[in-house]
């Protein structure tokens, strides 16, 4: 059996400033090579930062980190210098949601390519510049050679986040996040970067995390899913795990609340309330306030961490004997 | 590239026919007769009256002002009141002084308002952006020519290191590249540096602070680069930003410098300009405002397009 590639054990953020967020509060993760994950929550449960961790993206100076995180071997949280640096785009890498605001604009699409790649192998610049021709042409962006030159600006935004992809694998990262690479997107879009991902991914043998809030987007493209909530995992299993036999609450309103199956002219079961603030570290279960199962012990003490078998765990009271819902 | 060039030249002829139009009618909206101070008290009506047929005075307005735009297209600004000299050449010996001293100065200024400036914006918030803020401050705030007197007690009259007026030796006005000339230069330039300095570091600092915080920084985190990598992707997006304030800077020295040059004594086009007003110099104040404003017009059009080369996004606007 091989190693695994990517494990987080009990890793939490904080960050300090007017006030202290605890932004992820204990989560556990293995990937192994070339296995796709997906993350998928709301906005605000933790999920960006927990895929900026694994790349050390955090502002350093108001953010702490617990834990522990290791990509490839090496022990991410204690990188530094020189050594962080060959992590980030060497073996680690990422596509933004908005392309448009994740390239610089005044430097060309080819010159940003090309400077990742002469960076992490210390090629010339011809050399860089042909592997990002090279690069265009794998994503399938309309006449490369002329998009070498043209700047983000001057591209549409499905181009740019091709563009985008081009530019994270143009180092051969072992390890591709996903932070909501279609959010920023028309629909029609949203699906050829789908599928241009999953293609890639396999074509190059990597692993992919994917950050989402879109059920849809995390069963096309994911092995695993891994829901969060409130800076935690709620559940994790595989994708006909999550989607057959959901054990928590709050996965179960997810799936319900998903237009797929839905009846027209009724009212779509939305999860009433909204997700805490997480200035304090939760004490019960972050979720009680808005579960439709809630019990007097919910709110008093963590809920039990239920492992099923690897890879299958569910955070909740209900877990072993299903809840009448 | 091209086309954008020339519709950019294209529009400032209509700017520079405004500002011409705005330098005649300030002057003459300004009280007083330019032709009592240079005549004798007791000169007759008669004598008055030719004085002024001789200088066009009698003239309506609007012919007065056409022949002087006219006038002005062939190079010529008429003669000097005063002291009878064209004012195109007393323009433009005075013109050469002042370009070479706010030029100086704008580089002085912009070299050490970078530094400030990223140095600020890069630490944000530690003790070095505060000293840097603080300089920077207090290069906009303080009178310039109090600076300006502080500094030539200091080097001229205390350590006698540098003159204290003028801009060679024995008040010669023919300038040389030499040790002797230059020794003029240096205090007023030091002095009039500290304006563009303030205003460019505190530029620079708010540039590089929201550039910082902008999500591509992230991202050229992202793909590994090192942080001088980063800086170098800083600086080309603060550059077209920063050169332009430059660019202004250098108009406002151009113009501005009143103070300075009085201060020092210095032959430019601001000690020309408080002459021409003192003596109701009509025709040489009309020439320097004219000609200092053409300097600004035309510094601005080179500014958008160096700008335009710089920053891709311009272009399209």
């Amino acid at each position: 059996m091989t190693d695994p590639l990517v494990e987080m054990k009990d890793v939490t953020v904080r960050f300090h400033g007017t006030r202290t967020v605890h932004a992820v509060n204990g989560v556990n993760l293995t990937l192994m090579p070339g296995e796709t994950l997906s993350i998928l929550g709301e906005s605000g449960s933790g999920k960006s930062v927990t895929l900026k961790t694994l790349l050390r993206l955090l502002p350093e100076n108001r953010t702490e980190i617990g834990g522990e995180v290791r990509v490839a071997g090496a022990d991410v949280l204690s990188l530094d210098g020189r050594a962080l640096a060959n992590h980030r785009g060497g073996v680690v890498s990422m596509i933004f949601q908005d392309p448009m605001l994740a390239l610089d604009p005044v430097y060309t699409i080819g010159d940003q390519i090309a400077e990742a790649v002469m960076r992490h192998e210390g090629i010339s610049r011809q050399a860089g510049l042909a592997r990002a021709l090279d690069m265009l042409t794998r994503v399938r962006i309309p006449s490369p050679e002329r998009r070498m030159k043209a700047y983000p600006h001057e591209m549409s935004g499905g181009m740019r986040q091709r563009a985008m992809i081009a530019l994270a694998l143009s180092c051969r990262p072992k390890l591709l996040l996903a932070d909501e690479p279609t959010t920023a997107l028309d629909a029609t879009v949203q699906i050829q970067i789908l599928l241009l991902l999953r293609e890639l991914q396999r074509e190059f043998g990597m692993a992919m995390i994917f950050v989402t809030h879109d059920i849809g987007v995390a069963v096309e493209v994911s092995d695993r899913i891994a829901v969060m909530y409130a800076g935690e995992f709620v559940e994790t299993g595989t994708v006909r795990q999550i989607i057959r036999e959901p054990r928590h609450p709050y996965t179960k309103g997810l799936l319900a609340a998903n237009l797929h199956g839905a009846v027209k002219g009724e009212r779509l079961d939305a999860i009433p309330g909204a997700p805490p603030a997480l200035e304090t570290k939760p004490t019960a279960c972050s979720f009680a306030p808005r579960c439709l199962v809630r019990q007097d012990r919910c709110e008093t003490a963590r809920p039990p961490v239920v492992n099923f078998d690897p890879g299958r765990m569910v955070r909740c009271i209900h877990a072993v004997e299903p809840a009448m819902a | 590239m091209l086309s954008y060039i020339l519709k950019r030249l294209a529009l400032t002829i209509p700017v520079a026919f405004g500002v011409s139009i705005v330098c005649f009618m300030l002057v003459h909206i300004a009280p007083g007769d330019p032709l009592t101070s240079v005549l004798p008290p007791d000169a007759s009506a008669q004598l008055q009256a030719e004085m002024r047929a001789l200088y066009g005075f009698d003239r309506p307005l609007p012919v007065q002002y056409g022949l002087w735009v006219l006038k002005t297209l062939q190079g010529d600004l008429g003669v000097s009141i005063a002291t009878g000299r064209p004012v195109a050449s007393e323009l433009g010996k005075a013109l050469g002084n002042t370009l070479m001293l706010a030029v100086l100065a704008t580089l002085i200024g912009f070299l050490f308002g970078c530094l400030f400036g990223f140095v600020a914006g890069y630490f944000r918030d530690s003790w070095i952006d505060r000293l840097a803020s603080f300089v920077s401050i207090i290069g906009v705030s303080v009178p310039h020519y109090w600076l300006g007197m502080v500094l030539v007690i200091i080097f001229s009259v205390q350590l006698n290191w540098l003159p204290a007026t003028g801009a060679g030796p024995g008040g010669s006005a023919d300038w040389a590249w030499d040790w002797v000339h230059v020794r003029h230069l240096i205090l007023p330039a030091v002095t009039m540096s500290v304006i563009p300095m303030g205003i460019i570091a505190r530029t620079v600092r708010a540039l590089v602070a929201e550039i910082l915080s902008q999500e591509f920084v992230s991202g050229l985190r992202a793909k590994g680069l090192l942080d001088f990598g980063v800086f170098r992707h800083v600086v080309k997006n603060a550059a077209p930003t920063a050169l332009a304030v430059m660019g202004l800077q250098l108009g406002y020295l151009l113009g501005g410098s009143i103070l300075i040059e009085t201060v020092f004594s210095w032959p430019g086009t601001g000690f020309l300009l408080g002459q021409a007003i003192f003596q109701r110099d009509l025709p040489l104040l009309q020439g320097t405002i004219l000609v200092l404003a053409m300097f600004f017009v035309a510094l601005n059009l080179i500014v958008d397009i160096v700008q335009s080369m710089l920053d891709p996004r311009v272009q399209r606007a």
